[in-house]
């Protein structure tokens, strides 16, 4: 391709968002972006938002769908708090994204959909002219996108509508040539895509490159930018989502474990990808149910697990409500089940494509009863792969249940992941029993771990359920002795898991002003805030818990290090309420639950308020 | 413990006291399933009981083999889930008309249209015992329960008619003061692959005594029980009456003749009394037949095997393409699937040219 030369100015970092319609193919406009910066060597950190419906009426404000990536040579831990350019596809695009645009941003509109009636759609004028206010705030681009996309398709037999289609591949090509990028992963892709379908292959192709040719030759873009490759740590890479990784580190488990990996699961969102990947997977011994329920979900598990299967159930809120008898069937006979809980916002249906922490209480202490789980929680999309491999070892080693906390965020959110060494992650021990003279189903290790003699074993025939029962026998036994020592017992065996966790790690300063402790998908954005506050020589530390229960041993002795101890949650405070139980100390939040991750500045704002003159 | 080993009666017997209430009619069952299990050539650990709540279920803990009392209305997915991850295991479901049919009928339809490879045993006492008498979804309607003291406005639900409509590929009815019968139908339901629904008529002696009666008193029995053998015509009450297909207008229905000796074209050729085919692929007649005494009035109520077919079972299914995956995909490689997407590779030289 001929590039004219036009003055390029190099950038560490940029954030696109493209947004549209749902259907107008914005998703895989931004996962193409990320795979090509990603292949070119930038890091990068994605996050697609859209509508709860699949197709909301064309042109509405509930119809827009909008993918996040920013891209960057520097390691980056999040989507990017502001745009450094936002491509809108239409009115009601424009409209609910454009207070996310930085100043002197570039706005890229489609021209040709700014038409009366889309623009009446967005519950504008029909006559209005809405980029008057914006003429000095930003760079704006209007391009006719539609008409330039079904000239580049003139004389293809196709119709119209079908032509017009490809207009975001046109969009996607104009932002390749403004980043410099190359069209090769693109053309690879639609090569695979559509090698068996020309014309299909044949529009989005030239569709692609009239874009790119557009930027080139067009006088209203004077320069390119260029982001250079980051300085990333050697290794093989991917793109992976958090529901992919946290798919491949179950599977892993399995193989960890030697046993087969059963899931029994009904589809919910953000959930359902898990279940999906998993069932591609049978050549490796995967066998997924779709339950008709959620309670079947986990009940089929709980068989399974009972049986000797490395046995999961995935999930959101909703579902965790709808599980939670179960979860305490597996509490009282003690089986190895994993309960992914992929939050979303609630109560109730709630925002079911949106992004909170705000069921950490609820899997906590939502049942009835003493009834005590462990949880783990997952920071990043390729950190799912170990946190998932970790509450199998807990479930296994330890035989109970175990959640794993992930959300909307990490679960479709993407990042590059550098491949692990397989060899290096440890082997699953069971609690496997085969023999007659030592067996008694609720004797127990050193862990508190009981025995698990599966169905089929001979002479190991026992019964078990949801009455309470005696230590070691196994027996049915109501008494208060009996009781009270069995929810010793129970309590006991969870927080023993704390013994043998390795100690926490404190990133930044090891003592002094101010304490980060965080867990889940809001690592990111606290480990930047972070960064920015060591940079600019505040004494601040981070911690981020994998495990919230039982927590660390070693948390009180590092909170003492700290003046100030601060939780950012997307929540209303829920760790915090229970730090601040547990240490009796002043433990500050910083809190939001509006369905979008903490703005790094935000975090950096708050931090330095608390800690005052430095 | 191995198969050659004789099983008997005696190696099913679990060590507790049984806690159900002197004179109830679960202990006719127990004690049938304890007869019929050792004659089945399946080795003792291979059993598994799964129950769900209620008197019936607490049936595993008076067995001696593996056995797991979940919780209310859920036995068949966890037993489901049992019988995927091990195929090899004689898996049992014991649940009553309440557990079965009203907390838990969801999972008992998926679990029959799944035709997953289960045997259940529905204990029908057409009452709530565990709680102390309240009226449940096989209670008839006008019942005074401590629930339904005007008399209960509930539509009762016949078991295997729930069954039948399902899907089901095995579905029986026998009762359970009558040991011999139900030994033949427990037996028979073993034999199944598939889900086997067998409902079990069980009087409950303390909150609804007597609900059955008309099946045992000498005076009514005959007219009252029609025995269904494959292959004989519907005949009852000492054969002297028989069950004929009307077809009014086109309104199919089952309807009772007298036999008259001296009608030749009577029974052995069944030209006018139905002859039982629990084999049909057609589920129709079995659902009418199981119509017979419960929905239907004034007719016998149909005792044995309404319907036995063979067909493919989720589990044997989920095997087969489990090994078909293996064999067109390979086995997994966990390494491959990690690195299957695509991958880039960072070096030393790339780090420090960094462009």
């Amino acid at each position: 391709m001929v590039t004219q030369e036009k003055p390029k100015e190099t950038l560490s970092s940029v954030t696109i968002r493209f947004v549209g319609d749902s259907g107008d193919g914005m998703q895989l406009t931004g996962t193409q972006f990320t795979n090509t910066s990603a292949l070119f060597g930038n890091d990068t950190s994605t996050y697609p938002n859209f509508p709860a419906e699949i197709r909301a009426p064309q042109g509405t404000l509930a119809g827009v769908s909008g993918f996040q990536i920013h891209f960057s040579s520097n390691n980056i831990h999040t989507a990017g708090d502001h745009l450094d350019v936002l491509v809108a596809m239409n009115p009601a695009a424009f409209k609910t994204n454009i207070n996310d645009l930085r100043q002197n941003g570039i706005l890229i509109i489609n021209e040709d959909a700014f038409s009366a009636s889309n623009l009446k759609k967005a519950g504008f004028k029909e006559d209005e002219d809405v980029f008057s206010k914006y003429l000095n705030k930003f760079r704006i681009y209007k391009v006719p996108i539609t008409k330039m996309t079904l000239g580049a398709l003139d004389g293809l037999d196709m119709m119209a509508k079908a032509k017009e289609r490809c207009k975001n591949m046109f969009a996607l090509g104009l932002t390749y040539w403004i980043y410099s990028r190359s069209l090769d992963p693109t053309l690879e892709w639609l090569e695979s895509k559509f090698g068996k379908k020309p014309d299909l292959f044949e529009s989005n192709v030239r569709a692609l490159k009239a874009g790119y040719n557009y930027g080139n030759t067009t006088e209203i873009f004077q320069n390119t930018y260029e982001v250079p490759k980051a300085k990333i740590v050697p290794g093989v890479y991917r793109n992976i989502t958090g529901n992919q990784a946290i798919s491949l580190g179950f599977v892993a488990a399995s193989e960890l474990v030697g046993k087969p990996l059963f899931i029994g699961s009904y589809p919910i969102t953000p959930a359902t990808e898990i279940l999906q990947e998993l069932s591609m997977y049978k050549n490796f011994g995967v066998k997924t149910f779709q339950a008709e329920d959620e309670i079947a979900g986990i009940g089929s598990a709980i068989g399974a697990a009972f049986a000797g299967q490395l046995a999961i159930t995935t999930t959101s809120g909703p579902g965790i409500a709808l599980k939670s008898e179960f979860m305490n069937l597996a509490v009282i006979t003690e089986l190895p089940v994993v309960i992914a809980d992929i939050q979303r916002g609630g109560p109730s249906t709630g925002l079911p494509t949106k992004t909170e922490q705000t069921d950490l209480l609820q899997v906590l202490y939502g049942r009835n009863g003493e009834s005590p789980i462990p949880v783990v929680a997952a920071r990043s999309p390729s950190d799912c792969f170990l946190a998932a491999i970790e509450a199998c070892r807990i479930a296994i080693e330890y035989m109970t249940p175990v959640v794993i906390l992930s959300d909307t965020q990490i679960a479709i959110g993407s990042e590059p992941w550098k491949l692990p060494d397989l060899e290096t992650l440890k082997p699953i021990h069971t609690r496997i029993h085969e023999d007659i003279d030592t067996f008694a189903p609720y004797r127990r290790n050193d862990d508190l771990a009981r025995q698990w003699a599966l169905p089929g074993t001979p002479g190991c025939e026992h019964t078990i359920g949801g009455l309470e029962k005696e230590n070691i026998t196994g027996k049915v036994n109501l008494s208060a002795e009996v009781h009270e020592e069995m929810v010793k017992i129970r309590a006991a065996k969870v927080k023993g898991i704390a013994d043998k966790l390795p100690p926490l790690e404190v990133y930044g300063e090891q003592s002094g002003d101010l304490l980060f402790l965080g867990w889940g998908s809001t690592y990111g954005a606290i480990r930047t805030a972070a960064d920015e506050l060591l940079a600019s020589g505040y004494k601040v530390g981070q911690v981020h818990l994998r495990h919230i229960n039982p927590l660390p041993n070693d948390l009180g002795e590092i909170f003492s290090r700290f003046k100030h101890i601060v939780v950012p949650e997307l929540n209303s405070g829920q760790l915090l309420m229970i730090l601040r139980a547990k240490f009796l100390i002043d433990i500050k939040g910083i809190n939001q639950v509006n369905t979008k991750p903490f703005a790094v500045s935000d975090l950096v704002s708050r931090a330095k308020e608390l800690i005052g003159d430095k | 413990m191995t198969q050659s080993q004789e099983l008997t009666k005696a190696d099913f017997v679990s060590e507790g006291d049984v806690k159900w209430c002197p004179g109830c009619g679960d202990y006719a069952i127990l004690s049938s399933v304890q007869t019929v299990l050792p004659t089945l050539g399946i080795p003792k650990e291979k059993f598994c009981f799964v129950s769900g709540i209620g008197c019936s279920s607490r049936f595993p803990y008076y067995m001696d083999t593996y056995g797991f009392h979940t919780i209310h209305g859920r036995a068949p997915t966890v037993a489901s889930g049992v019988k995927m991850a091990n195929p090899d295991l004689s898996v049992w479901v014991v649940t009553g008309d309440g557990d079965g049919l009203s907390i838990g009928a969801n999972h008992t339809v998926h679990m029959i249209r799944r035709n997953m490879d289960l045997k259940v045993l529905l204990f029908n006492n057409r009452i709530y015992g565990l709680t102390k008498g309240q009226y449940s979804p096989t209670s008839e309607k006008g019942k005074v329960t401590k629930t339904s003291v005007y008399g209960s406005i509930d539509n009762p639900l016949n078991p295997v008619a729930f069954a039948i409509a399902s899907g089901a590929t095995f579905a029986a009815r026998t009762n359970a003061a009558n040991p011999k019968h139900m030994q033949e139908i427990l037996k028979a339901a073993a034999d199944h692959k598939g889900t086997a629904f067998v409902e079990i008529l069980q009087n409950c002696n303390i909150f609804n005594d007597g609900a059955f009666a008309k099946y045992l008193d000498k005076e009514t029995k005959a007219e009252e029980n029609l025995i269904l053998e494959e292959g004989k015509p519907l005949l009852f009450n000492n054969d002297t009456q028989g069950i004929v297909m009307s077809l009014e207008g086109s309104h199919p229905s089952l309807i009772v003749e007298e036999v008259n000796a001296t009608d030749t074209s009577v029974s052995v050729t069944g030209k006018k009394f139905l002859v039982h085919d629990p084999k049909n692929e057609d589920h129709t007649l079995s659902y009418l037949i199981s119509q017979l005494g419960v929905s239907l009035e004034a007719t016998p109520t149909a005792m044995g095997v309404l319907r036995a077919v063979r067909k493919p079972t989720y589990d044997e299914v989920l095997y087969e393409q489990e090994a078909q995956a293996k064999a067109q995909r390979g086995v997994g490689i966990l390494k491959k699937l990690i690195y299957s997407s695509d991958t880039w590779t960072v070096t030393e030289e790339s780090e420090a040219a960094g462009v």
